[in-house]
């Protein structure tokens, strides 16, 4: 009977399990459940401090879970020693929010840092590798130039290169598009297409773009004040009754009503705190 | 009322001073990890196939010591300066000035030389190490090493503090060199004696202890001024501001244990 369902199923590549994290006494992620499928494209949405770049952190282990289990192609993070946690890591890309280049070195080498650290490759071989990724994301003959000439989508771009220069099975990208104008936008969730498309990887991408989201996504994860509300396709997400979910993706505020002394209150409590702070 | 209100403050005063014990143990702890881990990294990083680089090391080499030439010679050649013309002043009272080259040779070697130093290179290449790892853990450039599987300490932290090792009592040297000379100078001029003799005098004063004495001191000082930059840099939190604030943290705590540490070091070894 399992064998029938075995083979058509596709396998896990991220499964996390019951996630509970903490910064400080506040408590970020309330027991998020999630499974991310080889090849697909997952996107993670939410408000601003939802928790999204929280749990993007536990899924590439820059976090360690207050309880819960994060499992990255079918090993527990939590118990893996320093060299294969090394190993793992070869196999996962991350382009960051802010792109995180490394500021002292140009694009070029920044994108071949990791084939510098991890291979024996001659230099020549990994200038070509450098160049090739490059051309992947439409920025050929910037290699030589430092990240602080860069413009923001040309960082973003770059970040994505260096991501994707060992040839991950997984690719994180952390609000890719954000702060850019509509065309570069555009331009980074096609190559986030073509990525999967064409080398069958597997991505997980933080975003609050609506548009974004539903144009690459195969599956959205709603995140909300830690808590999982939603996992499903774009279809199940447009169509979904619940009307906390209809107004998120009318980016309708939440909480308009409250009462006015809780208003007051509210109000009242920041003054006094922003007073003491002072 | 009253009462309350002296009780408050106080109250607050200890709590201060308590959590300040806290964090410094803490950050003392932390300094003791830091040291062990570079020193792991520096053993087996090869094994780990994670080896410290040989270039990573020259780079932070030329800007810790070749930059700092300039200015070592400076303040050495003023520091010997200084001590001669306070020598001579002083042992004129005994009659004794020609005696002058005893202090001069045994303060410059045992104690200035690797002071200012320190000092210099807790200001320079401290502070650059601190705002640089400051500045990288605010930019995730950090998370983006963890991530690729570097570890920061090997790839950072291990070229810096074997440049400072490395560098310090070279630079301590250079600053020996250039201090008795200004001296010698001055003193050549003062009270007649020629060079030649100055250093015959010194040479014969100075054993190769009061040398080494010196240059132990000052590498120890190097390791001083990389772990509490490193530690200072990483404890980053909020934008620029926060790495100004650690910066600053850093090159004062930094002189602050160095001088400390010259003291403990002299009444150890005096004894
Ligand atoms: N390093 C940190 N220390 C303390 N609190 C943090 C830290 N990083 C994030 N937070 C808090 O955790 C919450 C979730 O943040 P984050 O995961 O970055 O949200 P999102 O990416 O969804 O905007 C926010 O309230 C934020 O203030
Ligand atoms: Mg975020």
């Amino acid at each position: 009977m399992s064998q029938a369902i075995a083979p058509s199923r596709p396998a896990s590549v991220i499964e996390v399990e019951d996630l509970v994290s903490y910064y400080g006494p506040r408590q970020i992620l309330r027991g998020v459940s999630l499974d991310v499928i080889e090849g697909e494209i997952m996107v993670i949405m939410g408000g601003s401090g939802s928790g999204k770049s929280t749990l993007l952190r536990h899924l590439m282990a820059l976090e360690r879970p207050s309880s819960g289990t994060v499992r990255l192609l079918e090993r527990d993070l939590a118990t893996l020693s320093v060299r294969d946690m090394n190993d793992l890591r070869k196999k996962i890309g991350v382009a960051f929010q802010g792109g995180a280049l490394f500021s002292s070195m140009t694009v070029g080498e920044n994108i071949m840092l990791s084939l510098h650290e991890h291979t024996e490759l001659d230099p020549t071989t990994m200038r070509i590798m450098a160049r090739l990724k490059l051309e992947v994301v439409d920025l050929a003959g910037f290699e030589d130039l430092m990240p602080s000439e860069l413009s923001g989508g040309m960082i973003k771009r770059a970040a994505m290169a260096r991501a994707i220069i060992m040839d991950p099975k997984i690719l994180f990208c952390d609000e890719p598009s954000a702060g850019l104008d509509p065309v570069v936008s555009s331009a980074i969730d096609d190559l986030i297409l073509r990525l999967r498309d064409a080398v069958g990887m597997t991505v997980v991408v933080v975003t609050h773009e609506l548009e974004s989201a539903f144009k690459i996504a195969d599956r959205i994860t709603v995140l909300d004040k830690g808590e999982i509300l939603f996992i499903g396709t774009v279809e199940e997400l447009r169509n979904h009754p619940s009307e906390r979910i209809q107004n998120l993706l009318n980016r309708r505020a939440e909480d308009e009503v409250m009462d006015a002394d809780a208003y007051l209150r509210r109000l009242t409590g920041i003054e006094v705190s922003g007073a003491a702070s002072l | 009322m009253a009462e309350q209100a002296t009780e408050n403050p106080a109250a607050r005063f200890v709590e201060r001073i308590g959590r300040g014990a806290v964090r410094g143990i803490e950050e003392l702890g932390a300094c003791g990890m830091l040291v062990f881990e570079t020193v792991y990294w520096i053993v087996s990083g090869r094994r780990m196939r994670q080896p410290v680089r040989i270039d990573a090391i020259f780079v932070q080499m030329m800007e810790t010591g070749i930059g700092a030439i300039p200015i070592v010679a400076l303040m050495a050649g003023t520091i010997g300066v200084m001590l001669a013309i306070q020598g001579i002043h002083t042992l004129k009272i005994f009659g004794a000035e020609t005696q002058v080259t005893v202090g001069i040779a045994f303060s410059v070697v045992r104690e200035f030389a690797p002071l200012i130093t320190g000092i210099i290179v807790a200001g320079r290449s401290g502070s650059a190490l601190a705002a640089r790892l400051g500045t990288m853990k605010i930019n995730q450039e950090i998370d983006a090493l963890h991530v690729m599987g570097i570890n920061p300490v090997r790839f950072l932290v291990a070229p810096a503090l074997v440049a400072m090792m490395v560098m310090v009592p070279a630079l301590t040297l250079f600053s020996d060199l250039v201090g008795l000379l200004a001296a010698g100078l001055y003193v050549g001029v003062d009270l007649g004696i020629s060079l030649a003799a100055y250093f015959d005098r010194v040479i014969e004063i100075l054993s190769v202890d009061d040398l080494m004495h010196g240059l132990g001191k000052s590498a120890l000082f190097a390791v001083l001024i990389a772990v509490v930059s490193v530690v200072n840099g990483a404890s980053v939190s909020g934008g620029a501001e926060g790495v100004g604030k650690v910066t600053t943290r850093a090159v004062v705590q930094s002189i602050s244990a160095i001088v400390v540490t010259d003291m403990i070091f002299a009444f150890l070894v005096t004894r």
